[in-house]
């Protein structure tokens, strides 16, 4: 008995050490810190030093217009941002997986990764360097003769947009790779044998196949854009008014940690109701999407 | 329709395909008859794919012609031939029930969605799986996916089905069952079927005309009994049915037979396929059911020629039963077929014992390079 005993008493403690990595970062990181602006979020201010529980961080959120009209702009802004990105990386994805063979299918991989090893903050001032006023693009459109003064290209929504597509880009090209090789080319020619044409086989098979994977990718676009700074900041300028920016507002400039809280847990409340709304709209299990992502 | 007697819905004329310089198909011209099972037998690859896939469509063929009904199919693509396909891993969809995967060709042409779910119905009746629409593909077993991946192409009443080796991926015991499920199911449709196998005894049980296909060629194109009985080329002899070669060298003719020498040592008289002169590299085929098994000489029926064996071992498989034994003189190891009356059942490994053939029945191949 003894011996079975401090067998189960070793394997215990193996297990433990095993799993303490992952359980110093769920709690010391994420949970933790989750608690603790819950609390912030939950009190007010009256007075120096002074706190009491209170909802009003919440209620200032639905009585005041501009967080309701920024909440709802960013969240639309981000849905589309992950309908560009789906229709980009589409055929992108199609070409990898499906046309491209062996090293050159690897290659495009690889051509899609490329941007990735610099940084964001780089990546995003490129985009500046292309698109201000005195940038490349508006000079090469003075030069074509197409526009006679140089245009700001910067600061609008639609560069938001573009800027936001090209940072999502290969999180959404990674999961459709991986759906559409695992769709069995003779299902594509069964489908074209049996009279079937392009559009109905995308409809019918190809999309019904990789619908975990794009619901994969639509996901990880979609809090990436929801909880993106960067983008929004630099290339919308005061014009973005993205939620991101509020939280920092909040944080840094106003020093109102409480407010800041609160608009963070709305945020997490936004982007998780959506992804369920997502979700439900497609039918697809969620165990099933987070197998393929 | 074509007129005349006997009209071909499968009509290929000098098709060749080459890949990377390689010919995959060389040069084919055959046609099949209306209602007819046509086999297409050959080793992996020996073009038989490259050559379903461009009467399929899925393949431009370099040169030559092929015609489905009576209608070229150049620049035809395949959702527009009227050709089906039940493909080697007969491709089900498996996101759509057992209903939509027999329907999905009909909604393709339009057909209303309460009618095609009907004649889906009707058709998935006529091969025994009626009531099963409602059924998702994994829920079904072997044999009745590979009835609904016909009944998926036999709903479009194609001119000519086609077939890429379905039983391939079935075990043992269901492929013989599926063969002749196959069988039925053709003459109860009546449609011409095209089949493409490595399987020879696939081929020769289900076949009405088998071409025997070898390096991008037809090596023969018959019956199954012709193929059997009087193959045309070595090729064919080895890879149809059991056979034993005996690769050799003619000495001389002999009245309509030759006489060649097995293996520098072993003399036997053999009916030559076409002509062979004296000194010529040759190989005798001799089935194992072709020669008579005894303990000795006398004992074998008059007009045989007779050699003398030892029997290696003795694999018993009820009507198949074979002896393997060893002829003495060139060391090559024969099967012979044991009697089906049990007259030799107590034979023993080791035992010296005669064997005897009609030398029509052995034939003479010039000798080839491959099998």
């Amino acid at each position: 008995m003894p011996e079975a005993g401090s067998a189960s008493w070793h394997r215990r403690l193996v297990l433990a050490l095993l799993l303490a990595p992952a359980l110093l970062w769920l709690v010391g990181l994420i949970i933790l810190p989750h608690v603790d602006l819950a609390l912030l979020s939950l009190r007010a201010r009256v007075a120096p030093r002074e706190f009491v529980p209170s909802l009003a961080q919440y209620r200032t959120f639905f009585t005041e217009p501009l967080y309701w009209h920024v909440f709802v702009r960013t969240a639309l802004m981000s849905a589309l941002a992950t309908a560009l990105t789906l229709v980009v990386a589409f055929p992108v994805a199609w070409v990898i997986a499906k046309v491209a063979r062996g090293r050159s299918s690897a290659l495009l991989l690889v051509v899609c990764l490329i941007p990735f090893w610099v940084s964001e903050t780089v990546r995003t001032l490129g985009w500046m360097i292309l698109l201000r006023e005195s940038g490349v693009l508006p000079s090469l459109l003075v030069h074509l003769g197409i526009t006679a003064q140089p245009v700001e290209l910067l600061y609008h929504d639609a560069t938001i947009l573009v800027g936001l597509v090209y940072t999502s880009l290969l999180f959404m090209v990674v999961p459709l790779v991986g759906s559409f090789e695992s769709l069995d080319n003779e299902l594509i020619e069964a489908a074209y044998d049996l009279g079937a044409k392009g559009g109905s086989v995308l409809r019918e098979i190809v999309i019904p196949h990789a619908a975990p994977g794009i619901t994969a990718g639509c996901i990880v676009v979609f809090m990436l854009t929801l909880g993106n700074y960067l983008t929004p900041t630099l290339l919308g300028g005061k014009n973005s008014q993205w939620f991101t920016e509020q939280l920092y507002t909040q944080f840094i400039t106003r020093f109102n940690w409480e407010q800041g809280a609160a608009l963070g847990f709305l945020l997490l409340g936004l982007s998780t109701a959506m992804v369920w709304l997502g979700l439900k709209l497609s039918g697809q299990r969620f165990s099933d999407v987070m197998r393929r992502a | 329709m074509p007129a005349g007697s006997a009209p071909a819905d499968l009509e290929v004329r000098s098709l060749s395909k080459h890949f990377a310089g390689h010919a995959a198909v060389q040069e084919l011209t055959f046609s099949v008859a209306r209602g007819s099972f046509f086999s297409i037998l050959g080793p992996s690859g020996c073009g038989k794919t490259t050559l379903l896939r461009m009467i399929a469509g899925f393949l431009q063929p370099d040169s030559g012609e092929i015609s489905i009904g009576g209608r070229s199919m150049a620049g035809v693509a395949p959702n527009r031939r009227p050709v089906n396909m039940v493909f080697q891993h007969l491709a089900l969809f498996p996101m759509m029930s057992v209903a939509q995967n027999v329907a999905f060709g009909l909604a393709r042409r339009g057909v209303g969605r309460s009618e095609r779910l009907a004649r889906a119905e009707a058709m998935l009746e006529r091969v025994g799986l009626g009531g099963s629409g409602a059924k998702r593909t994994d829920e079904l077993s072997g044999g009745q996916r590979q009835r609904v991946a016909i009944a998926r192409s036999m709903v479009l009443e194609p001119t000519l089905l086609l077939l890429d080796e379905p039983l391939g991926a079935l075990d043992m015991k269901l492929r013989e069952h599926m063969k002749l499920e196959l069988k039925q199911l053709q003459s109860a449709f009546g449609t011409t079927f095209v089949y493409i196998t490595h399987d020879q005894s696939e081929a020769l049980v289900l076949s009405d005309h088998v071409a025997v296909m070898n390096q991008g060629r037809f090596e023969q194109l018959g019956t199954p009994q012709e193929l059997y009985y009087s193959p045309a080329s070595a090729f064919v002899a080895g890879f149809v049915g059991a056979n034993n070669r005996l690769p050799g060298k003619v000495l001389h003719a002999a009245g309509p037979l030759v006489e060649v020498e097995v293996a520098d040592s072993w003399r036997v008289q053999a009916r030559p396929h076409g002509t062979l002169a004296g000194g010529a590299a040759a190989a005798v085929f001799l089935r194992p059911e072709a020669a008579t098994l005894a303990r000795a000489a006398g004992e074998l029926p008059g007009g045989l020629s007779v050699h003398a064996g030892e029997v290696l071992s003795l694999l018993f498989d009820g009507a198949n039963s074979v002896a393997l034994l060893r002829e003495p003189r060139s060391r090559l190891q024969l099967r012979i077929a044991l009697p089906q009356t049990g007259a030799l059942a107590e034979l023993q490994v080791g035992e010296r014992v005669c064997f005897g053939f009609d030398p029509e029945r052995a034939i003479c191949f010039p000798a080839d390079t491959h099998a």
